[in-house]
């Protein structure tokens, strides 16, 4: 099964205006396939108006073993957010 | 939407699923705020994993696919979500026994519906094994060579329509006790998919009350039809929750990682306690004649399963479990020309995509 029906990574849009999400995976030959078993698998009461199914192969993922700096450089940046500013009283609109 | 399609017959379910559903949502919220609240990155360089480990399931955190985990873990994961998988699938078999022969076109459109829900609770549940990397065709393999079991209700025989019926209320019904606190689980693709399936169940179990009430504010034949299979399946489904504590072998290490919530004899007592109201409006009998009210313990006494049939049971000598599994095997075995055909469609597709390229 694996073989000649790989893993697909299932994404629904649950309504016109929401970003696509993660449900699940399943198997499936080929993308056409992929789709058809998505809408029965994970939409049958309506769940979705929009599907997109990945190979699962095809995801390249970020740090495999959790345990490098990938995410370090962001981490002492606290000046990127709003919160880090002081602002004197009084002013308005800021 | 979920369950909803259904009124209950006089509201006397809405008391228990709602809450169950409550229940559910209540999971949900939670692993939302958790996954809110955050946790600081992945382990130091120099950090023991197996405290890192500890400390996200102490705190309420999701284990997920990539991080560390246990072997243990891993392995036990793998066992529990397999096993659940595998009871979706086998638990097709005893109602799709009743869809040619359901009494309406209703009933049966309905109950198509509900065995495509069990399908696809299979599914959703070998996709969660399936993140812990082990493989479809291995899962598969498993259950067909025996070497994993299934939930031993499903190898009881659904007799006559009312089973159906007492399927839903009893089956459903404490299955959907028994997979409640699963959706607080510790591993981030079972708890998610636990809550898709609560979800859905909560419509099982109505469809199936719904089927008893009709049969037991019916005939006299239809209501002795509705209390024969409640008297069938009512021990059977007190077994679904598993040996009593004392006997448990996997708990204790379940409870601490946090994938098991409570006791086996907690949530068997919880089952009953819903059912002995939903009974009397019925106006069925749970076959027991020691239930009765306990004041001091604020619950129901009541008369255990018979465990050394459960224990027959899942060592393959219930009553239909060589049918269960021969069914199983041919089901598989005849798919193939399916799964071939499907792959060589894919495969011709894929060639003249690339002649059109080229
Ligand atoms: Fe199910
Ligand atoms: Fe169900």
């Amino acid at each position: 099964m694996t073989d000649h029906s790989p893993l697909w990574e299932v994404f629904v849009r649950a309504r016109r205006g929401l970003s696509h999400t993660h449900v699940g995976s399943l198997h499936a030959p080929d993308a056409e396939l992929a789709l058809r078993n998505a809408r029965d698998l994970y939409t049958r009461r309506q769940e979705g108006v929009s599907i997109w199914v990945v190979p699962a192969g095809a995801i390249t993922a970020s740090s495999p073993d959790e345990k490098d700096a990938f995410f370090d450089p962001a981490a002492d940046k606290v000046y990127r957010h709003p919160t880090f500013y002081e602002v004197p009283d009084g002013v308005a609109h800021l | 939407m979920y369950g909803n399609d259904f009124s209950a017959p006089d509201g006397a379910t809405d008391e228990a699923p709602g809450g169950l559903l409550g229940e559910v949502e209540a999971a949900e919220a939670e692993l939302r705020a958790a996954a809110a609240r955050g946790r600081r990155g992945g382990p130091a360089p120099d950090e023991d994993l197996a405290a890192y480990f500890a400390e996200v399931v102490d705190a309420e955190q999701k284990i997920e696919p990539r991080d560390w985990m246990p072997d243990a873990y891993r392995r036990t994961l793998i066992r529990q979500i397999a096993q659940h998988a595998h009871s979706e699938i086998i638990g097709m078999q005893p109602e799709g026994n009743w869809i040619s022969r359901a009494p309406s076109l209703k009933r049966k459109a309905i109950l198509l519906a509900k065995v495509q829900d069990e399908a696809g609770h299979g599914l959703y549940l070998y996709a969660a094994a399936e993140t812990l990397g082990i493989s479809r065709d291995e899962l598969v393999q498993l259950l067909l060579d025996g070497r994993q079991k299934y939930s031993s209700i499903f190898n009881y025989p659904t007799l006559s329509w009312a089973d159906v019926g007492a399927i839903g209320w009893l089956v459903d019904g404490a299955a959907i006790v028994n997979q409640v606190p699963l959706c607080r689980c510790s591993y981030g693709p079972y708890a998610r998919a636990m809550i898709r399936v609560c979800k859905e169940e909560s419509f099982h179990q109505r469809q199936g009350y719904e089927i008893l009430h009709t049969l037991a504010h019916g005939t006299p034949a239809q209501q002795a039809m509705a209390q024969d299979a409640v008297d069938r399946w009512w021990y059977p489904s007190l077994a679904m929750f598993g040996p009593p504590d004392g006997d448990s072998t996997h708990s204790a290490q379940s409870m601490a990682w946090k994938i098991k919530r409570f006791s086996n004899d907690d949530l068997r007592q919880r089952f009953v306690d819903m059912c002995v109201q939903q009974a009397e409006i019925l106006g069925l009998r749970i076959p027991d004649a020691d239930l009765r009210w306990n004041d001091e313990r604020q619950a129901y006494d009541y008369t255990q399963p018979d465990y050394d049939e459960l224990m027959q049971v899942i060592s393959g000598d219930g009553p239909c479990n060589r049918e269960r599994m021969a069914h199983r095997r041919a089901a598989h075995a005849d798919g193939s020309w399916v799964r071939e055909a499907a792959a060589a469609y894919a495969a011709k597709r894929a060639e003249q995509r690339e002649k059109v390229a080229a």
